[in-house]
Parts: structure tokens; sequence; C-alpha cells
């Protein structure tokens, strides 16, 4: 599914060298994980893979169902079926959320050569679909993430995902900030997709969303690079211990 | 009221630029605004032409407006858009260069209000419009001179006169249309709302080379006025327009003002609050292209309070590229003894790119102690943040940068009450948006 060889980026602007030689794949139907110190990269890897300006690949490649991620526009990476869940969301005053998801899908739709939805297709969607996220009415209705709390806007994230049906979801710390019982509906829309043909990569600084979404594998970042592979035990472990000993293993 | 006019020029110094802007024009008689008439050529003549180190004409060049004539031309149409408002029932009166045509035009007669054009009325010695024609215009020189507005009045020839005395079932709609596209265009409406009345007024389309309009609004008390002006321009064209309004106790004045193209267009604004309790909002959505050659659009807006508990809002969006040039002088004055006033006034522009630019020149002056008052203006350009989220879900960059321009726009057009008409602007922003992507 997707598929990181070595991806080098720096700042455009700047001579900082972000991401140091990346390597990862994550096979359709899995998930994956990242972990990883702050300031580590983790976000600036799920920019570049979305296509975010600023930042200049020097070396490497990204593709997605072979497809060179690199080359295209964001909206065209979006349409080849990459998400990416904000580790901030954004707020758009003034622009309705309904006409915004309904704007993202059929344009996606179109990109893609299939039948836009109608208003009335699209709305039994959406309140179907918002009402498993215990997202109301009312924000349906409201400004993009305007004057929504921070767990309200990760919700907001997890209904664009499930309503846009990506192939590759990354999922940027979607878990920080949600209360116990929104961190279990995040968990179950999320599970909710889960499919063979689907597949996540979870930045995540903690166990907790790992035990609702059992990852397959899991990765640590560290200084733009990923220094470790493994199985699930492997949060468990940097939840016990820290990055201390994994980073020490490293330079060691 | 402000009989004598502030500003005049050094006594005795002979303009030529306005000799040959008199000389070029036809003065009529007048019948019932004879007397206004020549008051206001009379201020006309003590003002004279406008100039770059006049206080409010620093940012806008009235080297256009004071040439005795247009530039002759032809004018390249704004685009492929149809009229507005056509599926909305409303009665229609048509203006062709500024003069009434009652051919194109609906019955005049709808229930709760009596229509007129000046030029029809003119002939009579008295009228209801008498004691209103050119006297709110002539109130709006009390502080600055509005040359343009006084010349107006002195030289129009027809308009529309409208008296509400009820709450009429169907909006008015005042058409303009273009004969001659050398045209040099005067109309001037009159609009009294008596007590308790409600109406609402929209105006749409086109005129030649060169217009110049003033509408005076005399909101009496309880009366709720709405005002919808979404007027074409070639790209060529310049425009002046004043509105003069008196808004009464506990009376509504509400006026959106949506602007396209254009070469030159300046719109003022005189708004008096004169009675406790009223209203008055004034917006502006402005978008400008300068592609298809200059672009300069000014807004300069005055309001008054001269009586407690008023409410005034003042919101202003510009969106400019491409060279344009976007203008805002917005002022409230709070006279004393105009406690509890409540005055907003915000003047935002989008810079579409760095070869546009906005000027703003918002002031306050208060003279009470128990009022709220604020202002704010910004410059921005495109959010990269939010344009880069709306891409990542999968919105082409050109359709996104549209929504966030509605976006930008929103505010001023939560100004337009009626949904139907908001929503049919919405659409028309829309599709110049996405043409002059
Ligand atoms: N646009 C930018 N300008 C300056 N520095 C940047 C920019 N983007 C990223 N960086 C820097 O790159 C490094 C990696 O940042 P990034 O946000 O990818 O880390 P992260 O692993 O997501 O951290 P966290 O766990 O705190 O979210 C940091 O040192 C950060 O300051
Ligand atoms: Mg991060």
């Amino acid at each position: 599914m997707l598929k990181i060889d070595n991806l080098h980026a720096k700042l455009e602007d700047e001579d900082k060298q972000i991401l140091k030689g990346v390597n990862l794949e994550v096979p359709a139907g899995q998930v994956h994980a990242i972990m990883g110190p702050n300031g580590s990269g983790k976000s600036t890897l799920s920019y570049v893979l979305s296509g975010r300006d600023g930042y200049e690949v020097t070396e490497g490649s990204a593709s997605l169902n072979g497809d060179d991620l690199l080359a295209l526009e964001p909206e065209e990476r979006a349409a080849a079926g990459l998400f990416l869940a904000f580790q901030y969301p954004v707020e758009i005053p003034g622009v309705g959320n309904l006409t915004f998801l309904r704007t993202a899908v059929n344009a996606q739709r179109k990109a893609r050569g299939e039948e836009e939805l109608s208003a009335a297709e699209f709305l039994k969607v959406v309140r179907e679909k918002a009402k498993s996220l215990d997202i109301d009415a009312e924000m349906l209705k409201r400004p993009v993430n305007v004057g929504f709390s921070g767990g309200e806007k990760k919700r907001n994230e997890i209904l664009q995902m499930a309503m846009l049906e990506p192939k590759m979801c990354i999922m940027d710390e979607t878990d920080s900030g949600l209360d116990v019982d929104a961190m279990r509906l995040v968990a179950k829309g999320v599970n909710a997709l889960r499919a063979p043909d689907r597949s996540f990569l979870v930045i995540t600084h903690y166990q907790r969303l790992l035990d609702h979404i059992q990852p397959d594998v899991v990765h640590i970042m560290a200084d733009g690079r990923i220094i470790r592979t493994g199985g699930p035990e492997l949060a468990l472990e940097v939840e016990k211990n820290g990055y201390a000993d994994i980073l020490a293993a490293e330079v060691g | 009221m402000a009989e004598t006019a502030v500003l005049t020029r050094e006594a005795g110094a002979a303009d030529p630029g306005l000799a040959a802007r008199l000389g070029a024009l036809d003065l009529p008689a007048g019948g019932f605004t004879a007397a206004a008439r020549k008051a206001a050529l009379a201020r006309f003549e003590k003002m004279g032409l406008p100039r770059g180190r006049d206080e409010y004409w620093r940012y806008t060049d009235p080297a256009a407006f004071n040439a005795a004539v247009p530039a002759p031309l032809q004018i390249a149409d704004s685009g492929p858009d149809g009229p507005l408002f056509e599926d909305i029932d409303r009665l229609r009166l048509v203006f062709v260069d500024g003069i009434f045509d009652a051919e194109a035009s609906d019955d005049p007669a709808l229930e709760g209000v009596q229509i007129d054009t000046l030029a029809a009325a003119e002939g009579q010695a008295d009228h209801w419009a008498a004691p209103v024609y050119g006297t709110l215009e002539a109130a709006g020189h009390d502080r600055v001179a509005r040359p343009f507005g006084a010349l107006n009045t002195a030289v129009a020839r027809d308009g529309a006169l409208i008296r509400v005395s009820g709450r009429p079932a169907r909006p008015i709609h005042l058409i303009h249309r273009r004969a001659d596209d050398g045209a040099d265009v005067y109309f001037h409406h009159v609009i009294v709302v008596e007590p308790g009345a409600e109406v609402t007024v929209l105006e749409t389309g086109m005129t030649g080379a060169r217009s110049n309009y003033v509408i005076e609004v005399d909101v009496m008390e309880g009366a709720r006025f709405h005002h919808i002006s979404a007027k074409r321009a070639g790209y060529q064209k310049l425009g002046w327009g004043g509105i003069f309004a008196r808004v009464a106790a506990k009376a509504l004045f509400k006026s959106f003002n949506l602007s396209l193209n254009g070469t030159l267009m300046r719109h003022e604004a005189v708004i008096d609050i004169v009675g406790d309790d009223a209203v008055a909002h004034i917006a502006g959505a402005v978008l400008g292209d300068g592609k298809n050659g200059d672009f300069v659009h000014d807004d300069t807006v005055f309001i008054t309070h001269g009586a407690e508990r008023g409410e005034s809002r003042q919101v202003y969006k510009k969106v400019l590229k491409n060279g344009a040039k976007g203008v805002f002088q917005g002022k409230i004055l709070v006279k004393p003894g105009a406690q509890k006033t409540d005055g907003y006034q915000i003047s935002q522009a989008l810079l579409l790119d760095e070869n546009s630019q906005f000027l703003g020149k918002p002031e306050l002056e208060i003279y009470a102690d128990d009022v709220k008052c604020s202002h704010g203006s910004t410059t921005g350009a495109i959010d990269e943040t939010v344009l880069f989220y709306l891409r990542s879900r999968g919105v082409p960059k050109g359709r996104a940068i549209v929504l966030m321009v509605l976006s930008f726009l929103a505010d001023a057009l939560a100004e337009v009450e009626d949904e139907a008409l908001r929503e049919q602007i919405s659409e028309r922003l829309d599709a110049w948006l996405t043409r002059h992507a």
C-alpha cells in the first residue's frame, strides 16, 4: 500500500534537514503505529506524504499503490486515496462543515471519474456516520472546526475520514486531547473502517489508543529516521521505559 | 442642517475644470426640485471639484470623475452572468442610461407604496418628495465636502421616488440598463419609509461609461429599510455613488453593496442616526481584478450617532488581485448626548497577490462618555494552512481558494437578511470567483 524509501526532506526556506532517510512499508489491510520523541519528525513525515508546501524532498521516494506520491498535488494524493487526520485540525470560518464535507467528497469522486453524490444521498450518509461519532446536527452546520473543542475537532477529522473512505489513513496524534469516551468513539470509528484494502499509519505518544486499535507493527522514529520496528509489544515497552533505552541502543 | 457647505475653495479662485465640467452638462430648470437644484449648484460651485490633497481624496485620484466628459469607450461586458434576482417575485422599475423606461417596467401599483419617477413628477409645483430631494444630500456635507452629490442633485433628470406607507408584499427592484456605452449617467432616487412601514429595495444592472447616483433615504420612526445593491460594471466603467440616509427613532436601515469589476468606483455613504434606539448597518463586498486594466474601489462611509442607544455596523470586505486597489475610509461620529451608542466597524482586505493593495482609514470621533465603539482593519493573504487543509481533503486548489474567499466575505454577506437573496448573491460571487480563479 504505502512504501517509503530512504526519504529525506528539509525545510524549503532553511537549511534544516528534518527527515533523514525514512524507510517504511505499510502493506494493505495493516495498522502501523509510529511513536517517537517530540520533534523527531513524525508530523513532518505526514505533511511531506500529503504534499504540504514548505518542505523539500532531497532524496528518496514515497508511493501509494505504485503511484509516485511526491509527483502529485495534495488534492491528487487525496483522490488517490491518501488521508491525513491533522494533529491540529484547521478552523475555516464561514464554510459550513456540511458544505465542506460535500465539496470534498464530490471533488474526490469527480477526480476519480465517479458520479457525484446527490444532496439527499450525501445527507443520509453523513448523518449516519456523524451519529456513530456522536457529532450532532448542530456541529454539522457550524463552520468547519470553529469553536469546536479539541476533542470535537478530532472526532470531526474521523468523520471526514469516514466520509472520504481513503485507502491509506494517516492519523497524527488523533488521540491527544481526547477524553476516555471520545477515545473509544474514535477507536470505534477507525475499527469500523478497517478493511483488507485499507491501511492505517497511526502516530501517537500513548499506548492508550493502541489498546483500542490493535496495531500490527510499531515503529519508533527519532531524529528523522525509523530506528526500530517491532510488534505491539514495542509500544508497551515505550510506555513503561520511555525512549532512553531504545535511543541508547541505536547510538550504541 | 448644513445649508452652508463647510469646505470652500479659496475665494474667487476660478476653477477651469469646474467650468468645463458644468459646461458639458445640461442643467434642468426643475419643477418642485427647482430650489434644491439651485442650492445644490451653488454648493457644488463653492466646493469645487475634489483634489488629491483633499482629506478624503488622498487614496483615490478624482481626475476621471472630474473630467468634463468620460473617455469614450466600448464597454467590454463584465461576464456571462445573467440578471440577478430573476426568480424573485418583485416589482421591476427599469432605467435606461438613468432614464425611467415605463414600457420595460412593471405596473408600479403595489399596495403600501406610492411610486413616482423624478422626470414625470418634476412638473408638479409640489410633491411629497420635495422636502427630501437634495435635503439629505446637503446635510451630508456637514463635515466632508461631497461635490459629486451636489452635482447630482443639480443635474439628475430621473430616478425613482418611492414613498412606503405599509409593508409591500414584494421588493422593489431598480434595474439599470445601458443604451449608450459612452453615456455619462446621473440618477437620483428618493425613498421615504413612513413610520412603521417596511420595504426592500434591490438594485442591479449596468450603466454606461460613467455614472453618478444619489439615493436619499428617510427612514422614519419604527420603519425598516433594506437595500441590496449588486450593480454590474464593465471593466472600464467609472462610477461615483452616494447614499444619504436619515434614520429616526426605533428605525432600521440596512444596505448591502456588492461590487464587481469597474475601473474606478467610489461609494459614499452618509448615515445620520437622529432618533433613539435606531439601527444602521452598511456592508460591502468588493471583488477586484486588475487583469483588464485599472481597478480602484473606494468606500467612504460616515455614520453619525446623534441619539441614544443607536447601533451601527460597517462591514467591508475587499478581495483584490492583479494590481487592484481597495480603499476604505470609515468614520463613526458620536455626538454629545448620544449615550449607549454601539458602533462597530470592520474593514478587511484579502490580497490574492503581492501587486494589489488596500488602504484603510478608520476613524472614531466620540463626544459622549458612555458608548461602545470599535473598529478594526486587516489586510491579509490566503492562509496557506487552510488552503492545504482543503486540498488535503481533495478540494482542487482553485476551488479551495474560491471557498476561502467566500468564507472571507461571509460576514459582509450575512448583512443580507433574506436567505434567498443572500444565496443568489453568494452564487453570483462563486461564479465570478471561479471565472477569475
Ligand atoms: N515549518 C517548520 N519550520 C521550522 N521548523 C520546523 C518546521 N516544521 C518542522 N520543523 C522542525 O522539525 C522538527 C520535527 O518536527 P515535527 O513536527 O515533525 O515533530 P513531531 O515528531 O511531530 O513532534 P511532536 O511529537 O511534538 O508532534 C522539529 O524540530 C520542528 O521544530
Ligand atoms: Mg507532531
